[in-house]
């Protein structure tokens, strides 16, 4: 047993408003740079619809993540030799044109036009080629549906629908899927890295690329299966959402939680047996990834566990964050948060609770005379349809999706009861599989969580570190290279400090540079 | 022997070599950041596909040509046994096509820089320096094989410009074979110069990207780890990967 922690995050998608501030205060804070304004490192889409960059989910043609082959794990693009061979073009590269070409405004005719008949004009101005041009897809396009009814159909998760629930007007549905890189426990993109610039970090499974080593082979991007490498075109090199490191080594959430409006993030950590990854994802049958993928999870409170965990050296207060994980109690206890697309066979780390669509409206007046056979079979009425949710979260399981749905449905029928004083029947809570405490528990964590319940981030051990700051440099985004020494009187780093692990060794003993 | 001739085929070329080895590991240790082979396939996929695949195998192609005929002394293929005829149908025909893969692909490459906007708003002048002195390089190269040794030209290169530079390259020049190279054909002494001078500012463009053929990883694993910290260094030699 190889004991990791890791961080993760879970979103509960019913309380998503898609106001996109978690991808604007995103992008002030991380890719306000040329070459980068293209990114959202956090994006939000309005499904059903294309998304950005556009069919990221049809990787049976952008070939990202992973599949089986002869019952072996294999990147979809291809293994390492493929990889060399077609280094000189890769072949199944997304291109910018698939995110949108990045534009300004021409502001400055707006002061300096001379006197004319009209009103001057900014016009658009590619960000590019610095010519005029023509809006034709943004960031953001299909934002609450806009032209769904073009693009909604080429969204890889309608192909499971029937034909008419499709896009007949009356049954049009839609959600909002915020979405970050998902910290992967295997990750596609790490392992589609020829120079090995990309690296999930040891302690904490943040996965990041590094800028001194990134030599701009750009296969990453095309391994993950949910686009989000994203390559800077003025730097030539890749870069990724960096789960807010510097913040969260100082239990601080990343900066879209903390701005999220809805309040609906949850960070904090999982314990996980690393020995157990390479087989969890190799399960023959897509459909049982959801649940290997938690069975690779580690329960905090078991006293082997702990034990073990501190001998392989996880500080103390990591297994206490562990146990107190808005993360863990999700995904693993209340079992109401699930892995998006699971598979691509990466194990991503940002789960989500599915939304339960308008949920009074679809039962009628008589919500509060209900018993389990008129609640639950409503399920299936609801806009948002089964499978849908099933393609986005559990690889078409529907059963799992309305397990997860019931359980919504009988927390929030059981609360209104108790806060109203009513009368309530505790079938529906049995019918679920739940009992009153659960159902209490899951109310206080998804509708009245306080910022400590929400993002329970332990610290980084700095004391064992030394000078964090000299860290910087390594990892991230800081190449202004001339200033490496001089940043906040930090010491020179000595990189055999900080790249212990086998694989740096073996390259270079001396620095943290690549081939 | 004229001074010209000492200073093409002796101070020149050394002053280019020096360049070159000390210029990679000047810029290896300051320059990591810009250590790399500018992609620019994300803003523009179709034109680079034909351009770039020709363009490389060619060169690939070329290069162990190169490696066979100045690098490895003619005597070795005598004796394994082959002949001038063979190897000459050899060089013609294959570093022929190479090379004419080279200019093509190399051609193509160039076009795409200068026509498409968005390449050539987001080039940089070491790009064009790069791309249009190896163009010329492989040009006259290309027109030394296919002009000369293809239709009969008499200079064997195997035993000169191939001793010559299996000379300079062991630190060890001789008077014999400069007034040799002082005596091949102009086609071959313009190839070799501008080779130099191409060689003089390589490590100062992308063309550094040559060197980070990352062979490692054919046997590495999969997934990579680094620690932020080093902690517990007693763990430090186990292998921090999964698959
Ligand atoms: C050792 C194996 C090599 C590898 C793996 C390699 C790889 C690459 C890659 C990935 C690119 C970027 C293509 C893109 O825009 O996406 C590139 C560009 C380029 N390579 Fe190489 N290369 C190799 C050898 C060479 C050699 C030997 C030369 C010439 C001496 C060369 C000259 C160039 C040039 C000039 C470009 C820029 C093309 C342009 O104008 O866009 N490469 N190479
Ligand atoms: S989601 Fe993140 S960690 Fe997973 S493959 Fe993509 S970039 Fe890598
Ligand atoms: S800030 Fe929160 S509520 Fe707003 S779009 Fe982002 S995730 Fe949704």
């Amino acid at each position: 047993m190889k004991i990791k922690a890791q961080f993760g995050m879970v979103m509960n998608l019913d309380k998503c408003i898609g106001c996109h501030t978690c991808s604007v205060t995103c992008s002030n804070t991380w890719t306000n740079r040329p070459g980068t304004e293209y990114m959202y490192w956090n994006n939000v889409e309005t499904k059903p619809g294309v998304g950005y960059p556009k069919e990221w989910e049809n990787n049976d043609e952008k070939k990202g993540g992973w599949h089986l082959k002869n019952g072996k794990l294999e990147l979809k693009a291809g293994g390492k030799f493929s990889k060399l061979i077609n280094i000189f073009y890769n072949k199944d590269l997304v291109e910018i044109d698939d995110y949108y070409e990045p534009w300004t405004y021409d502001y400055e005719n707006l002061v300096n036009s001379p006197e004319k008949d009209h009103q001057p004009v900014a016009r658009p101005k590619s960000q590019l080629t610095g010519e005029y041009m023509d809006i034709t897809w943004g960031p953001n396009w299909e934002d609450d549906l806009a032209g769904a009814h073009e693009t909604g159909k080429n969204d890889p998760n309608m192909r499971n629908l029937d034909e008419q629930i499709k896009f007949e007007f009356e049954e049009t549905f839609m959600m909002y899927l915020p979405r970050i890189c998902e910290h992967c426990q295997n990750p596609s993109c790490v392992s589609s890295c020829p120079s090995g610039a990309m690296y999930k970090r040891e302690e904490d499974g943040i996965v990041l690329v590094d800028q001194d080593s990134c030599r701009s082979w750009r296969f990453c991007m095309t391994g993950c299966p949910y686009k989000k490498v994203y390559f800077n075109w003025k730097t030539n090199k890749a870069e990724k959402c960096t789960f807010c490191f510097p913040r969260i080594e100082n239990g601080q959430p990343t900066i879209c939680s903390e701005t999220c409006v809805g309040r609906l993030r949850y960070i904090g950590i999982v314990l996980y047996d690393a020995d157990k990854v390479l087989e969890a994802a190799s399960v023959e049958d897509e459909k049982d990834l959801y649940e290997a993928q938690l069975g690779t999870f580690l329960d905090p409170f078991d006293p082997v566990i702990q034990k073990e965990a501190v001998k392989q050296g996880i500080p103390e207060d990591w297994i206490e964050a562990a146990q107190k994980s808005p993360v863990y109690k999700l995904a693993v206890e209340q079992k109401i948060a699930l892995p998006l697309h699971p598979e691509y066979r990466t194990m991503p780390m940002v789960w989500y609770i599915p939304p339960l669509s308008p949920f009074m409206n679809a039962l009628g007046g008589q919500v509060d005379s209900l018993s389990p056979d008129v609640i639950f079979p409503t399920i299936n009425q609801f806009r948002i349809p089964i499978d849908y949710l099933a393609s986005l979260f559990t690889a078409g399981d529907t059963g799992v999706i309305k397990k997860v749905l019931r359980k919504l449905v009988a927390m929030r029928t059981y609360m209104r009861a108790v806060q109203l004083n009513k009368p309530f029947d505790h079938s529906i809570l049995e019918a679920a599989g739940m009992t009153e405490e659960v159902a209490e528990e899951m109310y206080q964590l998804s509708a009245i969580a306080k910022y400590e319940d929400r993002y329970v981030i332990p610290k980084s051990h700095r004391e064992d570190s030394g000078d964090m700051f000299s860290h910087q440099g390594n990892a991230g985004f800081e190449f202004m290279e001339a200033c490496r020494s001089c940043m906040g009187g930090g010491q020179e780093a000595d990189p055999l400090e900080y790249y212990e692990s086998g694989f740096w060794r073996e390259l270079d003993e001396s620095s943290p540079k690549g081939v | 022997m004229t001074n010209l001739d000492i200073f093409l085929w002796i101070i020149f070329p050394y002053i280019s070599l020096t360049i070159f080895i000390l210029g990679h590991i000047y810029r290896y240790n300051t320059d990591q950041f810009g250590w790399t082979a500018k992609s620019s396939q994300f803003l523009e996929q179709k034109r680079l596909r034909f351009g770039s695949t020709v363009f490389h195998w060619g060169i690939i192609f070329v290069f162990f040509g190169h490696v066979g005929g100045l690098l490895i002394p003619k005597l070795w293929f005598d004796t394994i046994g082959i002949t001038d005829d063979m190897y000459h149908f050899g060089a013609i025909w294959f570093g022929g096509l190479a090379g004419l893969a080279v200019v093509i692909g190399g051609f193509f490459l160039f076009l795409r820089r200068v026509a498409v906007k968005r390449i050539v708003k987001n080039s940089s002048v070491s790009d064009y320096v790069a791309l249009i002195m190896l163009g010329i390089v492989v040009l006259v190269g290309f027109t030394n094989t296919a002009g000369y040794t293809a239709t009969g030209g008499s200079f064997d290169y195997r035993v000169t410009i191939g001793p010559w530079l299996r000379e300079i390259l062991t630190l060890r020049p001789s008077e014999g074979m400069v007034l040799a190279m002082a005596q091949a054909p102009i086609g071959f002494k313009l190839h070799v110069s501008l080779a130099f001078v191409l060689f003089a500012i390589w490590p100062f463009t992308r063309l550094v990207h040559v060197f980070s053929l990352p062979l490692k990883y054919l046997n590495r694993n999969y997934v990579v780890y680094r620690n932020i910290k080093p902690y517990h260094k007693t763990k430090v030699a186990e292998k921090k990967e999964i698959n």
